[in-house]
């Protein structure tokens, strides 16, 4: 069985990851603040990265990996170029967010985990955005949508879709 | 409760109605052993620090007017404290627990035997996932990895019903040194290994590599990249092992009289 480590990965530029490494002075302490600022500047967490993360910070590359997939917010496959979170937490839930994740799920043609075909959204649920008193709530690259309407979402996704202009 | 006793204080302890007196701090299930009372286990080796994974060990302790269910091999001996090892509370969260590992691990024939020992004929959980894991995540492989073999070449991924076992990436093990004592610790035959050809695969861990000849009788007996690992742990006046245990043994047998087993397998696998 051929490991999947093994096979030819795109080259990844690990300059943008030895920045943030150097910015926590390579203390593995802050290994998962690391990770964040890693992802951010990736949008995700590329392998060739975490190996790089391993042997920077004098960590066993299972520790590294141990931790990025533990923690629901990393992703180590490439995310769309925007994050669309719908929470079903409790309150969430009670106000009806299975509907709108539905609603999500038909209009970008994708189910919770994935991503468009044009590499625009990915969306992904979550169990609270900590928000409950707007519930049922959104979020988009940071942005909350509370009160959250069938309505809303279509406005929602226009504006972030518009804001990807031919050139870029 | 007086946290500052000395370690070695010794303390009295009931067990199955059996009073024995240990040091502090005994595991409840060493306390019971030295009484030969048996507690069923499987996420504990001798040779590794406690986990409290599997909560097969599961016994029923005393102490003035509470009682409660723990778990034997990771609970220190104190003052006052009764223990149970076979109560009905016991037996019955024992039995309900090796339901639910049977559900977890349903291709374990480890676990099958386990369960028809306990009187559990067929499992009553529908069996997870599609029926083939084995690994029921009590951690031996990862702390004997850690403790004794390369030192986290594998870990733990991912969490809640997604947890598992893995190398990193689900790749190579990269600092994989060969050693086996994952395959040798795992309890339920998850972990699969090989030696042949002159190598030594670690098939679940996808790492192969070469293994050392004896340089007595010939025998391949451990893999270089092990004997290599040791080499620094080694204090300097002990030389890199170069001879397998067998002829280690031969060698001693001469000074006592006991027969010995040149080129006897090490690592063994009777399932691939
Ligand atoms: S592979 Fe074996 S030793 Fe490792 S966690 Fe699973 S059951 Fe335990
Ligand atoms: S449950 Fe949705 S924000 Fe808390
Ligand atoms: S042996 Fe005690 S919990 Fe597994």
């Amino acid at each position: 069985m051929a490991p999947t480590n093994l096979q030819t990965q795109a080259p990844v530029d690990l300059a943008a990851a030895d920045a943030v490494i150097d910015s926590y002075q390579a203390d593995k302490s802050w290994l998962v603040m690391i990770l964040q600022d890693i992802q951010e500047a990736y949008n995700y967490l590329p392998q060739p990265v975490l190996e790089h993360v391993a042997v920077r910070l004098a960590l066993t590359p299972s520790h590294v990996y141990r931790v990025a997939t533990f923690y629901a917010s990393f992703s180590l496959t490439r995310r769309g170029r925007h994050l669309i979170l719908i929470c079903d937490g409790t309150a969430c839930h009670l106000r009806g967010a299975e509907n709108l994740q539905e609603e999500l799920t038909r209009r970008l043609g994708v189910a919770p985990g994935q991503t468009t075909a044009d590499g625009l959204f990915t969306l992904e649920t979550v169990a609270c955005l900590g928000a409950c008193a707007l519930a049922p709530v959104m979020m988009i690259d940071g942005t909350y949508f509370g009160k959250l309407t069938s309505e809303k979402i279509v406005a929602a996704l226009e504006r972030f879709a518009a804001k990807e202009a031919p050139d870029a | 409760m007086s946290d500052h006793a000395p370690a070695n204080r010794k303390v009295k302890t009931v067990i199955d109605g059996r009073e024995i007196e240990v040091a502090r701090d005994t595991w409840a299930l060493d306390a019971a052993a030295k009484l030969k009372i048996r507690i069923p286990t499987l996420c504990h080796h001798a040779a590794l620090t406690p986990y409290g994974a599997c909560r097969l060990c599961v016994v029923e302790v005393t102490k003035g007017k509470s009682t409660w269910l723990t778990t034997a091999c990771d609970l220190p001996i104190r003052e006052g404290l009764s223990i149970c090892t076979n109560s009905p509370a016991v037996l019955a969260a024992r039995r309900m627990t090796l339901e639910l590992l049977w559900a977890q691990a349903p291709a374990s024939e480890e676990i099958q035997a386990l369960a028809r020992e306990m009187g559990i004929a067929k499992p009553r959980f529908a069996a997870r996932g599609d029926g083939e894991n084995r690994c029921i995540l009590c951690g031996l492989c990862v702390r004997a990895c850690e403790q004794l073999g390369a030192g986290g070449a594998i870990g733990f991924t991912r969490r809640g019903v997604e947890r598992t076992v893995d190398s990193p990436f689900g790749g190579q093990a990269t600092l994989c040194i060969g050693c086996g004592s994952c395959l040798a610790v795992c309890p339920t035959g998850h972990i699969r290994g090989i030696d042949r050809a002159g190598q030594r695969r670690m098939s679940t861990w996808h790492t192969e590599m070469e293994m050392a000849a004896c340089e007595s009788c010939g025998a391949l007996f451990a893999p270089l990249r092990q004997l290599e690992h040791l080499r620094p742990r080694l204090a300097e006046h002990i030389p890199i092992v170069k001879v397998c245990p067998a002829c280690r043994r031969a060698k001693a047998a001469k000074e006592t009289t006991l027969p010995a087993r040149p080129g006897a397998a090490l690592i063994r696998n009777t399932r691939k």
